[in-house]
């Protein structure tokens, strides 16, 4: 009997069975597998993760992805965060709009991060998609509220606005009011952004009114904490809140129904906002805590014993967001009630001032390692760290995958020994075999960089500052982390040597970001000629680069890799180091 | 007998702090970790231009230290949104986005740097690669296309120069720098 070959399925099967592969990193995969996969997955793809905008241009994107629904993109390099990029550095989306505005009609979700965002673009938005249904834009600046009027008038099917952190030019409160009174869509609205003019309330009250699934809603600080009753009782579905200034004169008669709407919230899980908090208010939330898992209390100005109280309240949190106001006592009375923990991050509350005045010390997160076997992510703010302390956090908490750790002055020794802080930092990395993230901080060697380089391998993303002896330390974290993505570093002697030998290593990440090392402009010029798939750019405000000698090191370094070449939209403090276009921008 | 003043003790004294100061700023300079390794702190470079303001900001007051740029790693908007404990903790300066004409790029400046208009308009020219022209009181801004506009908190756009300094920098919202026949108009309204 001949044996038959079986070829293939047919395409409709194919596409059948990858429409359960969702994930980028598996559909990636399925493309490669051979020619006929590849060409029936790209029609199929609905769905695009760009992690830098840069990297790829959008006519690119639609060639090879002509189906798309939802998009995300990312733009500015993270230390944007921290000032660190100069304004008008770049990430427009403009651009990608007017592109998929031709090529996606039937895009339903866009999904920005550090992006400059225009109301043209937002315009665009409401006008070109006649299916939109999520917009996301996540640090991002650049539009008003006459844009977010234009999206809330034109977007019928609006499902998700969410513009958490962003910088809005807050023109008007009256952009609620052009949700038409047809729109009952609304699953998710964050608003916890806007300035503290006055939203218009009464807009806001009747468009949760008439939105019978939102699911999610976080207010601004323009909403007063008597304004929440009325608001509540119109979505006692909600499973996210955000409140907005938890504040008002004190009223009795505002406490009850304060406190009633909340307990009618049966399915809240989650919330946020508290600025200017008046703790006598407080006690409305109690009903609630024995069903949170996220709370963000980091702008809540309260201190102990309040914060205790109301932790204490709520066994099941996995989430906790705080001012160092929690205070290591605070932080044994978490680790004693919430043993469910996932995720703490604990904010300083005087950054700037010279003197602690609260007293959260290396005791606090050791506590919390201690008592919450579940702990995976940590962003901790302290002024004084111990190599024991962390050596010991290692040891009880083997499955963190976010580490940073911050100690507001830099190049603080372990304050006990007075050593570097390698050994702590090193035992984390020893331990904690899926850390995907970490960030460093305190006086360390290059010998820090030696352990990261042993241990590391599943980290994919390093921030560094104020750290390292010599380029070795580099040379080990290129040379050393297999799954290194993004690198950022700041004030560090770290120079020409080790970037050079690893020029190759970074064709396989995402970027690198240099500010105030001791890379040359030479060096620069060097990797750009000889990596055509780099992107090398040198960001300098005071004078252009090749002003100076080759030798003279460089203000600020951002190489990434792009299939797109430089980019044209480079503003005049930012050069490109590429070979066809020599030094320009 | 020779004096105390005579000798010279204070010049032979040990103490600790830098050679050439007193004992009291000794004291403020000394950092809790006496045996760290620390290198001088990085300039302040928050303005290009304002060179000026770069030497002013490095003199570090007893009670407050010289901010590093975008250290601690703090987000501004959870910086803005906090109560601040100390006043002189808080970092002050009164920031503006700038825009030009036909630029597809914004930039934000500190008016707290600049002690007048000239110096503004000097880190304007330099930052956007342009030439004002001359101000006068009566014709606006003249020999040049480009005019710098701001727009007050009353919403009005006025030209800049307008109005005595302090005033200026208390109303100012933002800036444009405009080009053409918009600017002639701005020009001529005295």
């Amino acid at each position: 009997m001949r044996k038959k070959i079986m070829y293939s399925f047919p395409d409709e099967v194919l596409e059948h069975v990858f429409s359960f592969i969702q994930s980028d990193k598996d559909r990636n995969a399925v493309s490669v597998v051979c020619k006929s996969w590849c060409e029936i997955e790209r029609w199929c793809r609905r769905k695009v993760f760009i992690g830098n905008c840069y990297a790829v241009s959008p006519r690119m994107v639609i060639k090879r992805f002509p189906e798309v629904r939802s998009i995300e993109l990312k733009g500015k390099p993270h230390f944007a965060d921290f000032n660190l990029v100069p304004d008008g550095w770049g990430g427009y989306v403009l651009p990608w709009i007017v592109e998929m505005a031709g090529a996606y009609p039937w895009l339903e979700e866009i999904r920005l991060k550090r992006m400059v965002v225009t109301d043209e673009s937002l315009e665009l938005i409401a006008k070109s998609f006649k299916n939109f249904k999520v917009l996301v834009l996540f640090s991002c600046e650049g539009f008003s509220t006459d844009g977010l009027a234009a999206i809330a008038a034109g977007c019928k099917n609006l499902r998700e606005l969410d513009l958490r952190e962003s910088e809005v030019d807050d023109l008007s409160g009256h952009w609620l009011r052009h949700f038409p009174e047809t729109c009952t869509s609304l699953l998710s609205l964050n608003i916890s952004c806007l300035g503290s003019d006055e939203v218009s309330v009464s807009a806001l009250e009747r468009l949760v009114g008439r939105c019978p699934n939102l699911k999610s809603l976080r207010l601004n600080r323009g909403v007063t904490v008597d304004k929440i009753a009325n608001i509540l009782h119109r979505a006692p579905q909600l499973v996210d809140f955000g409140t907005g200034s938890y504040s008002a004169e004190l009223r009795p008669d505002v406490l009850l129904n304060l406190a009633g709407a909340f307990s009618c919230c049966k399915e809240l899980k989650s919330l946020s906002g508290f600025w200017d908090v008046v703790p006598a208010y407080l006690p409305a939330l109690y009903s609630v805590c024995s069903r949170l898992t996220s709370l963000n209390l980091s702008y809540a100005t309260i201190q102990n014993p309040e914060i205790i109280k109301l932790v204490s309240n709520c066994p099941n949190l996995q989430r906790l967001l705080v001012l160092d106001y929690i205070e290591d006592s605070g932080l044994e009375a978490l680790a004693s009630s919430c043993k469910d923990l996932q995720e703490l991050r604990v904010f300083p509350s005087d950054p700037f001032g010279a003197e602690p005045h609260v007293s959260l010390t290396e005791q606090g997160l050791v506590a919390v390692s201690l008592g919450c076997p579940k702990l995976q992510s940590v962003l901790y703010f302290c002024r004084r760290m111990t190599n024991a302390a962390l050596v010991t956090i290692a040891q009880n908490s083997p499955n963190f995958t976010r580490f940073r750790l911050c100690i507001i002055e830099p190049k603080t020794a372990d304050y006990l020994t007075l050593e570097p802080l390698d050994v702590g930092f090193g035992a984390i990395v020893e331990h904690c075999k899926d850390l995907r993230r970490l960030s460093l901080s305190g006086l360390l060697t290059d010998r820090v960089f030696e352990y990261i380089g042993t241990y590391a391998k599943k980290l994919e993303m390093l921030s560094v500052a104020f750290a390292g002896d010599s380029d070795l330390g580099l040379h080990h974290v290129l040379s050393g982390c297999e799954s290194l993505r993004k690198l950022e570093i700041r004030d560090c002697p770290f120079g020409d040597k080790a970037l050079l030998a690893n020029a190759a290593k970074l064709e396989t990440m995402r970027s690198l970001w240099m500010s105030s090392c001791t890379v040359s402009f030479g060096a620069c010029k060097l990797i750009g000629l000889k990596m055509p798939r780099l992107n090398v750019e040198v960001i300098d405000e005071t004078e252009p680069p090749d002003s100076r000698p080759e030798s003279c090191p460089v203000e600020k370094l951002y190489i990434y890799r792009s299939v797109s070449g430089p980019r044209f939209d480079m503003p005049p403090f930012v050069w490109t180091m590429d070979e066809e276009r020599k030094v320009m921008h | 007998m020779a004096s105390e003043k005579d000798l010279n003790l204070e010049a032979t004294e040990l103490r600790l702090g830098l050679p050439g100061t007193s004992d009291e700023s000794a004291k403020n300079q000394m950092s809790a970790t006496p045996r760290s390794n620390k290198r001088a702190l990085p300039e302040e470079s928050m303005s290009s231009n304002a060179t000026a303001s770069k030497n002013c900001d490095q003199e570090t007051t007893p009670h407050t230290k010289a901010q590093v740029v975008g250290w601690p790693p703090i987000r501004s908007y959870r910086k803005n949104n906090l109560q601040p404990k100390k006043s002189e903790a808080e970092p002050s300066g009164i920031y503006v986005k700038v825009s030009m004409d036909g630029a597809p790029y914004l930039r934000k400046i500190d008016l707290k740097v600049f002690k007048g208009y000239t110096e503004l308009l000097k880190a304007l020219e330099d930052m956007f690669k342009f030439k004002a022209g001359e101000y006068s009181e009566r014709e606006g801004y003249n020999g040049s296309e480009f005019v710098p506009t701001y727009e007050d908190k009353y919403g009005d756009w006025m030209l800049v120069g307008d109005v005595p300094w302090e005033m200026f920098t208390n109303s100012c919202k933002k800036l444009r720098i405009m080009k053409g026949s918009e600017a002639r108009g701005l020009g001529c309204v005295v």
